[in-house]
C-alpha cells in the first residue's frame, strides 16, 4: 500500500515538528509512505470563508497530488474533512473520487486501516484530549456528547495504550475551542473566550498537556496559554504517540 | 452592527458571560440526561425528520386537508401571505369583538410579524402572558431565546425591574417572592381579557385539530376564559395524523428543557359552546425558503431551542447579537432567506462545529446551511475590502507551488524578524490576546529534503 502523506500548510511552515512526527510514526509502523513535494493546501480557509470558488485550483492541485496513492494521511482531522465534505466543487472525476474516498485523518488510519492501537509510546503525564469538532462530528473519531451512541474515540484508543501516560475526564469533553479558521479573526472576542473557557476546564482537570489530532485548534489555545503564561503545554497527539522515554 | 460586533460588547463583562454560559450549559446537561432515558432517542430523531421531510414534500395537500378538517369542525380559518396580512387578519377579529384587552401566549411567529407594536398603534392592549416573555416585555426589549426569552436576565435584574413596573418589595431577587408577584399580575389580565392569542405547536391536518405547548398553562388560561381565541400558526406546523403527535412531543420537552413532556400540551379541536375560535394560518417567506433546495429542511424546527443551548458561541453572546427574531444556530439559518442583508454576518457566527446539528431532534443539518449560506453571501453581499483580498490572493497562492513556498517563505520570515509593534498592532486581531506560534528555522518542505533524499 503506497500512502501519500498529506502535511497542511501551516503544520508544513509553523509546525514542521508534528509533520515530522507523523512522518516517522508512520515509518515505525512499516507504511510505505511518500511526501508529494508539489503540495499546498486543501482550500479550507478559502471554503469556510465563503470562498470556495476561489479555492478550486488548490482543490485541483491536491487532487493532483495525491490521486496516484492507495491512502491519503494528514495529521489534521479539519483539512481531512474538507477533502472528503466539500471538494464537491470541482467535478467528480475518478481522480476526485479516488482522493476522497481514501482520504484519513493519522489516528483514523492507525486505529481503522492499519488495525493497530498500541504503538509501544511512552509518555508519563497527565493529558486533556481536544476533541476538534471537524474530527469528532465531522469524521466520526469518536462518539459525540449530543448523540445516544455507545461511545467510542478513536483518538483515547491510541492514547490509552500509551505507557505512563494519564488521561484526564473533562467537564465538557467535546466542546469547540473556538478556534474555527477565519471565524478566529472576525470573531475574535467569542473566539478568545471560548479558548480561554477551554483551557480552564483543563487546567481544572489537573491536565498538563493539551493534546489532539487537529493543529489549528491547539495552535489557537498555545497562543492563549503563552499570552497568559498557564502552566499548560500543547503537543499534537502523532508526538506524543512518537515518543518513548 | 454585526454579529461580531454586538458580541464584543457583551463579552466586556466577563462576569456575566460565564454566567449566561452557564445557565444554558445547565439545560442542555438536562436535556442530555432526559435524551439518555429514552432507548431508541436516535431511531426517534430519524423518524421526526422523515415526518417533516414527508410534511414538506406534500404541504399543500397536508394544509388544505387541515383546513377542510378546522372547518368542520367549527373553527373559522384565515391565510395570510405575510406580516402585515396576519397582522391585519387579527386586528380585524379583535375589533369585530369591540375588544379592548388580549391576553397572548408565547408565539414566535406574533413576534416575528411584530404583532405586539401593530396592536398597541391600534390602541390594543397586549399582555404577554409567559413569564419570560412577560418580563422582556415590560424591560421594552425582544426574547434573547426561543424557549427562555428572559435568559439574559439574572434574578436580581429581574427584581428591579418588577418593582419598577410592578410596585413589588426589593427581594434580593427571590424567584419565589417574584413569580408569585407576577402571578397576581397577570391573573388580573386573565380575567379582564377580551381575546387570547397563543401560537401552534403541532397542527394535525387528519382531524383539523391544533396542539400548544407550555410550561405555565398561560395558553389554556387564556384561552379558556376570553370568548375569542385566535391561534396564530406558520404553514410548517402541520403534522399529517395525529399518531405522529407522540414522536414530536417525546423530542420537543426533552430538546427544550430536559423535560419528559411540557407540563401542558393542550389540545384544541373545536370552539367551545358559544365561542369562537380562529386560526391564522402564515406563509411570511416560508414557501420562498421551501423552495431553496439548500435550506428547506430549516422548516424542520419545531422551536425548542437546544441548537442554541448547546452553541458554544450563543451561549458566549447572548441571544441579541443576533438581531433576529430567531437566534443562534437555526435561526442564522433561517434569517439570511428573509433578509440577506440584515444578517449577512449571521452564517459566520459559528466555527462549523456541528453541534447544533447533532442535538437537533428533527436532524437540520444546520452546520452544512451555514456553510453553504458563506457562499451565497459573499457573492451577493458587499464584503470587506480587506477579507475579500486577502482571501483572493490566497486563491492564487495556494494553486501554485512557487507562490506558495515564497509565500509561506516571506511570512516565516515576518514572524520571526518583524517587529512586535507590527505584527502585534490593531490590524492582526489574532495578535490582541494571543501569542503567535513561535517561528523555527526550517520548514518541513526543506527537512525533508534534507533528510529523505531518495523518496519522491
Amino acid at each position: 500500500m503506497r500512502v501519500g502523506l498529506f502535511i497542511p500548510c501551516y503544520i508544513n511552515q509553523l509546525y514542521p515538528e508534528v509533520a515530522i512526527a507523523t512522518l516517522e510514526l508512520l515509518e515505525k509502523l512499516k507504511v510505505d509512505v511518500y511526501y508529494p513535494s508539489t503540495q499546498t493546501c486543501c482550500g479550507q480557509p478559502l471554503g469556510n470563508s465563503g470562498y470556495e470558488e476561489d479555492s478550486k485550483g488548490a482543490c485541483q492541485l491536491f487532487v493532483e497530488n495525491f490521486k496516484e496513492y492507495d491512502c491519503i494521511v494528514g495529521p489534521s482531522g479539519s483539512c481531512i474533512y474538507h477533502v472528503k465534505k466539500h471538494f464537491d466543487i470541482l467535478e467528480q472525476t475518478p481522480d476526485v473520487v479516488k482522493v476522497r474516498n481514501n482520504a484519513y485523518e493519522l489516528c483514523e488510519f492507525i486505529v481503522k486501516v492499519l488495525g493497530k492501537t498500541d504503538l509501544g509510546a511512552s509518555f508519563p503525564h497527565k493529558v486533556g484530549l481536544h476533541k476538534s469538532c471537524h474530527g469528532l462530528r465531522g469524521l466520526h473519531l469518536g462518539s459525540c456528547s449530543e448523540r445516544m451512541d455507545p461511545h467510542f474515540s478513536t483518538e483515547e484508543d491510541l492514547l490509552n495504550n500509551v505507557k505512563g501516560l494519564e488521561l484526564m475526564k473533562l467537564n465538557r469533553e467535546d466542546e469547540c475551542c473556538g478556534f474555527g479558521g477565519t471565524f478566529s479573526v472576525f470573531e475574535e472576542a467569542i473566539s478568545v473566550k471560548m479558548g480561554k473557557d477551554k483551557i480552564q476546564d483543563h487546567l481544572n482537570s489537573g491536565v498538563e498537556v493539551i493534546t489532539g489530532a487537529d493543529h489549528s485548534c491547539l495552535m489557537h489555545l498555545e497562543g492563549l496559554i503563552n499570552r497568559d503564561n498557564k502552566p499548560l503545554k500543547v503537543m499534537h497527539i502523532a508526538e506524543i504517540l512518537n515518543s518513548t522515554i | 452592527m454585526s454579529h461580531s460586533e454586538k458580541a464584543a460588547i457583551f463579552n466586556k463583562n466577563e462576569a456575566k458571560v460565564n454566567w449566561h454560559d452557564k445557565a444554558l450549559w445547565y439545560v442542555r446537561e438536562k436535556r442530555d440526561n432526559a435524551a439518555h432515558g429514552v432507548k431508541g432517542w436516535e431511531y426517534l430523531r430519524d423518524t421526526a425528520s422523515k415526518i417533516k421531510g414527508n410534511v414538506l414534500s406534500n404541504l399543500d395537500n397536508y394544509l388544505i386537508e387541515f383546513e377542510a378538517n378546522a372547518l368542520k369542525n367549527g373553527i373559522k380559518v384565515h391565510w395570510a401571505s405575510d406580516a402585515k396580512e396576519h397582522n391585519s387578519i387579527v386586528y380585524k377579529i379583535v375589533k369585530e369583538h369591540n375588544a379592548k384587552k388580549v391576553v397572548k401566549s408565547k408565539s414566535m411567529l406574533t413576534e416575528e410579524c411584530h404583532l405586539n407594536p401593530y396592536l398597541e398603534s391600534k390602541n390594543i392592549e397586549v399582555v404577554d402572558t409567559d413569564l419570560g416573555e412577560y418580563i422582556v416585555q415590560i424591560a421594552k426589549e425582544t426574547p434573547s431565546h426561543i424557549v427562555l426569552p428572559a435568559i439574559h436576565k439574572t434574578k436580581e435584574e429581574v427584581d428591579e425591574l418588577f418593582q419598577e413596573h410592578l410596585g413589588t418589595k426589593p427581594s434580593n431577587g427571590n424567584p419565589e417572592y417574584l413569580t408569585n408577584e407576577a402571578r397576581k399580575h397577570l391573573r388580573n389580565k386573565f380575567l379582564q381579557a377580551d381575546v387570547a392569542i397563543t401560537g401552534v405547536n403541532f397542527a394535525i391536518a387528519e382531524t383539523g385539530g391544533f396542539v400548544v405547548c407550555t410550561n405555565e398553562g398561560n395558553a389554556d388560561m387564556g384561552a379558556h376564559l376570553v370568548p375569542v381565541h385566535i391561534a396564530c400558526m406558520g404553514i410548517e406546523k402541520i403534522i399529517p395524523k395525529e399518531e405522529h403527535l407522540g414522536v414530536f412531543l417525546r423530542l420537543l420537552a426533552r430538546s427544550a428543557t430536559g423535560q419528559p413532556i411540557t407540563t401542558y400540551s393542550s389540545h384544541f379541536n373545536k370552539p367551545a359552546e358559544g365561542k369562537e375560535l380562529h386560526i391564522v394560518i402564515v406563509d411570511n417567506g416560508r414557501t420562498e425558503q421551501l423552495s431553496r433546495e439548500d435550506f428547506r429542511s430549516s422548516l424542520h424546527c419545531i422551536r425548542c431551542g437546544a441548537c442554541m443551548n448547546t452553541c458554544p458561541i450563543y451561549r458566549r453572546s447572548g441571544g441579541h447579537s443576533y438581531d433576529a427574531t430567531i437566534p443562534g444556530p437555526i435561526g442564522s439559518i433561517l434569517s439570511p432567506g428573509k433578509d440577506l442583508t440584515k444578517h449577512s454576518s449571521l452564517p459566520f457566527a459559528s466555527t462549523l462545529c456541528g453541534s447544533c446539528s447533532n442535538v437537533c431532534p428533527v436532524k437540520i443539518n444546520i452546520h452544512e446551511q451555514l456553510y453553504k449560506w458563506r457562499q451565497i453571501i459573499v457573492k451577493e453581499e458587499p464584503q470587506p475590502f480587506v477579507k475579500k483580498s486577502i482571501l483572493k490572493i490566497a486563491g492564487k497562492v495556494l494553486e501554485n507551488r512557487t507562490l506558495y513556498n515564497f509565500a509561506g517563505k516571506s511570512a516565516r520570515f515576518m514572524l520571526k524578524y518583524a517587529p512586535k509593534f507590527m505584527i502585534y498592532s490593531k490590524l492582526n486581531a489574532w495578535g490582541n490576546a494571543r501569542d503567535l506560534p513561535e517561528v523555527k528555522n526550517t520548514n518541513f518542505d526543506d527537512w525533508y529534503k534534507a533528510k529523505r533524499k531518495n523518496k519522491k
